[in-house]
């Protein structure tokens, strides 16, 4: 039931992922768009990569990439060229510009914060145990003068 | 006519339970502030009454189920005469009431389970713990009562009915909604003991000593849930991933790790008195990830806004519940934390640093969590913009924290409580490390490429688990192997508990780290009698036919494996066709083993000929789950401790007996 979406996104289309007929002849060149693929996610889908999905928006994705590689783009390239054409939402690994840069930032914002939460508590503990109480004193003297 | 009544009985006994929910919600909170002992004795009665109550409920629910009464809506959306029987009793949680209901019936089971093992708690606790239980429960009875009601008739009873997903109709799956819905539930719990705590002013050592159980079942049973969902995720969608960072993924891991951190934190609170109002805090929080990730499934909002405006109703209502829950469990932390005064005092470098490091580390990785999983949600909201956020920012932001969680583990936790030497905790785990070294050096030199991910994920794991052996081996004392062997098996379960789960989590660390940096896939176009290389393997495509299943078809392949020309086994993967919900399924076949499962997928029949076929060599993958598994033995058997048993006060002259 919790990935009911994702599952009927994989059904809706020929259920097989990247096929055969796709692969790329060059090896280098298949194994940088595998790569760039599990990057970009499928627009129909729900949180899924180009890579994984079946749907048949997925594979149009996997082999318009797979284009731009041919025609000598690089990874960048490649990727911006997927960006501007179907918006920012492909990118599984958001970029760190503009309202982004909370995102990336808030886990070593929180680290930070965190850690100078916990080093001052660890220091106020690190304090000298506290006096004895009067009768505690009292109890130390008659051991003491025994 | 029989059946009609029972249906009804159910749906009556759901409405009864509301009542004395109110009931148990009110009149135990008036006695323990007014101090008079029948109006708090009433909550006992009242939370095994509910927990009845909802079991009639929950019965008849199964019961239409099991008999296929299509006159219940419910029935008719999600089950089929056809459907085998284990199928059928799990649809009853295989759909949005139906999980409600079970939702409900392990919250109460929770409640009633306080008041019978409660016996120990004192009573104005024990009053308000189970008073403040009800309110969590009451809310739930009125969300389900008035959004999602799963006794609804049909006017007229169709025939047969729609079926099952058939995605859900899998062994895991039937079982992974339960065990999760344990472990959220059960950090009601802990919530519910935290403001009972707050709201009396007080928190000491029996405090973390009742409280602990309560998280440490409830993660116990979060870490089967899940470990159970990434299996099932494994094996039925067909490409073997594991882990997809999806939201309600997230929404199951936040309450996990929050859980990890109480867990921890408590025993500082049990053992020094210190760390007090953090332990709170966490138990609030935790629960709230619960309430969170309950949101989150249910609502549908982060899967899609559309999902969402479908049925605002429900979606509102959970979020007013997290909202008036959380809201005001905070405002209350807010108001009394400060009277939680904390008595044991430690030098930096202690055991009780080394959990608040551990706790650090949780809390800001499950933050790290959070916001990337509510971050599409905000940056649409607040900016416009529309994006994703998938597992390349989650295993960029999150992973380093589990490093140095895994690298800082072994030596916190052999340092001494109060005042610790580092020379003196790192002296015998100095063997491990350079064994660990060697390890992810020796795995380095061998591997065919130049990924670090496995290396460093042996060498972690070897660390992690050598750290939990030198631990256990410290504790057996001194003098000789034999004597040392045997007083090792006389430790207390909870030492044991701790060894099983932290090994368990060096085990998974380098199971994910392997199978991810090692694993090979191969796809193409093969016909009837090819063969062909994977790795150190050869697969040979030997027939494929069509067989009937009981409420499918399928197409079934039957794959031949050889290794240096012996043949080890055959595979049969499937392409299931479920006519009735007109999807189609892909079965993959798997060998598992020990050091790789061959994992093999048939596809669809080429228009030229042949078959399309993946096969995947996924080395170490079943580590991943048998480490969750083990962190779950270890919480099993330190559940088992006496120290923990509920029992506790009464254990406590057999605690007594000379130093084991």
């Amino acid at each position: 039931m919790k990935r009911l979406i994702l599952i009927l996104c994989i059904l809706s289309g020929p259920a097989f992922a990247v096929e055969p007929s796709e692969i790329l002849d060059d090896p280098a060149l298949e194994e940088r768009a595998r790569e760039l693929s599990q990057g970009l996610r499928c627009p129909v889908c729900q949180n899924e990569t180009i890579d994984e999905s079946n749907a048949t928006l997925a594979q149009e994705l996997r082999i318009v990439l797979r284009e731009r590689l041919v025609a000598g783009d690089t990874d960048e390239e490649a990727v911006t060229y997927m960006v501007s054409r179907y918006g920012e939402y492909v990118l599984l690994r958001p970029d760190a510009r503009g309202a982004n840069l909370i995102l990336w930032l808030a886990a070593p914002l929180m680290l930070l914060l965190a850690l100078w939460v916990g080093i001052t508590a660890i220091r106020r503990r690190n304090i000298a145990p506290e006096p004895l109480s009067q009768d505690e004193e009292e109890a130390l003297e008659k051991i003491l003068k025994q | 006519m029989h059946v009609v009544m029972i249906t009804e009985l159910g749906h009556f006994a759901l409405i009864l339970a509301f009542g004395v929910a109110i009931f148990q919600m009110v009149i135990p909170m008036i006695g323990a502030h007014r101090n008079n002992p029948s109006w708090m004795a009433v909550a006992e009665p009242a939370a095994i009454t509910q927990f009845l109550l909802v079991a009639i409920s929950f019965g008849a629910l199964t019961w239409a189920f099991v008999t296929s009464d299509f006159s219940l809506q419910l029935v008719y959306a999600n089950s089929h005469m056809d459907k085998p029987m284990i199928y059928k009793i799990s649809g009853v949680w295989g759909n949005h009431e139906g999980s409600m209901l079970l939702w409900q019936l392990i919250l109460t089971l929770f409640g009633a389970s306080a008041a019978v093992f409660g016996g120990n708690l004192p009573d104005r606790l024990r009053a308000r713990v189970l008073a403040v239980q009800a309110s969590i429960a009451v809310a739930f009875f009125a969300f389900i009562l008035f959004t999602s009601n799963p006794f609804l008739r049909l006017a007229v009873p169709p025939l047969n009915g729609r079926d099952l997903n058939p995605l859900l109709q899998d062994p895991g799956l039937a079982f992974h909604p339960p065990f999760l819905y344990l472990g959220y539930v059960g950090l009601s719990m802990a919530f519910s003991f935290a403001i009972a705590a707050l709201i009396e002013g007080k928190v000491d050592a029996a405090w973390g000593r009742w409280v602990r159980p309560w998280t440490l079942a409830a993660w116990v049973f979060l870490t089967l849930g899940i470990a159970l969902g990434s299996w099932w995720a494994y094996y039925e969608l067909g490409w073997g991933g594991f882990w997809f960072w999806d939201p309600v993924e997230n929404a199951s891991f936040m309450p996990w790790l929050i859980s990890a951190a109480l867990l921890h934190s408590a025993i500082v609170v049990e053992k020094r008195e210190a760390l007090k109002s953090w332990t709170i805090l966490l138990a609030i929080l935790a629960f709230g990830f619960s309430l969170l990730g309950t949101f989150i499934v249910r609502s549908g909002v982060l899967t899609s806004v559309h999902a969402f405006a479908n049925d605002p109703a429900r979606g509102v209502l959970i979020l007013i519940i997290l909202a008036v829950f959380l809201g005001g469990a905070l405002t209350l932390f807010a108001v009394r934390a400060g009277s939680m005064e904390s008595k044991g005092v430690f030098s930096p470098v202690s055991r009780e640093s080394a959990l608040v490091l551990n706790n650090v580390l949780l809390a800001v990785s499950c933050f790290v969590v959070f916001i990337g999983t509510i971050w599409p949600l905000v940056a649409e909201m607040l900016f416009g913009r529309t994006l994703s956020v998938g597992p390349p920012f989650f295993e960029a932001a999150f992973t380093p924290f589990m490093v140095v969680l895994a690298l800082v583990l072994p030596i916190g936790s052999i340092l001494a409580w109060k005042r610790g030497s580092l020379s003196r905790a790192t002296k015998p785990l100095l063997p491990w490390f350079v064994l660990a070294i060697a390890l992810g050096l020796l795995s380095y030199a061998v591997q065919s490429g130049r990924s670090a991910m496995g290396p460093i994920g042996v060498a972690l794991g070897a660390w992690v688990v050598g750290g939990a052996l030198a631990d256990i081996w410290m504790r057996s004392g001194r003098g000789g192997w034999l004597d040392r062997l045997g007083r090792m098996r006389r430790l207390p379960r909870a030492d044991w508990g701790k060894a099983f789960a932290h090994m368990g989590m060096g085990v998974t660390i380098f199971g994910i780290a392997a199978m991810m940096a090692w694993e090979i896939e191969d796809i193409r176009v093969t016909d009837i009698g090819d063969r062909w290389d994977v790795g150190q393997f050869s697969f040979t495509l030997d027939d494929v036919r069509r067989v009937e299943g009981p409420n499918y078809v399928t197409t079934m392949a039957d794959m031949s494996v050889w290794r240096g020309g012996k043949q080890l086994t055959v595979l049969t993967p499937e392409k299931r066709f479920y006519p009735v919900a007109k999807m189609p399924t892909t079965e993959a076949a798997i060998r598992n083993g020990i050091l790789r499962d061959i994992y093999v997928v048939i596809g669809d029949p080429q228009v030229d000929g042949g078959y399309a076929v993946r096969v995947y060599v996924k080395p170490f993958a079943n580590w991943i789950w048998g480490g969750a598994l083990l962190m779950a033995l270890g919480g099993f058997v330190s559940l088992s401790d006496r120290r923990l048993r509920v029992g506790a006060a009464s254990a406590k002259k057999t605690n007594m007996v000379p130093a084991e």
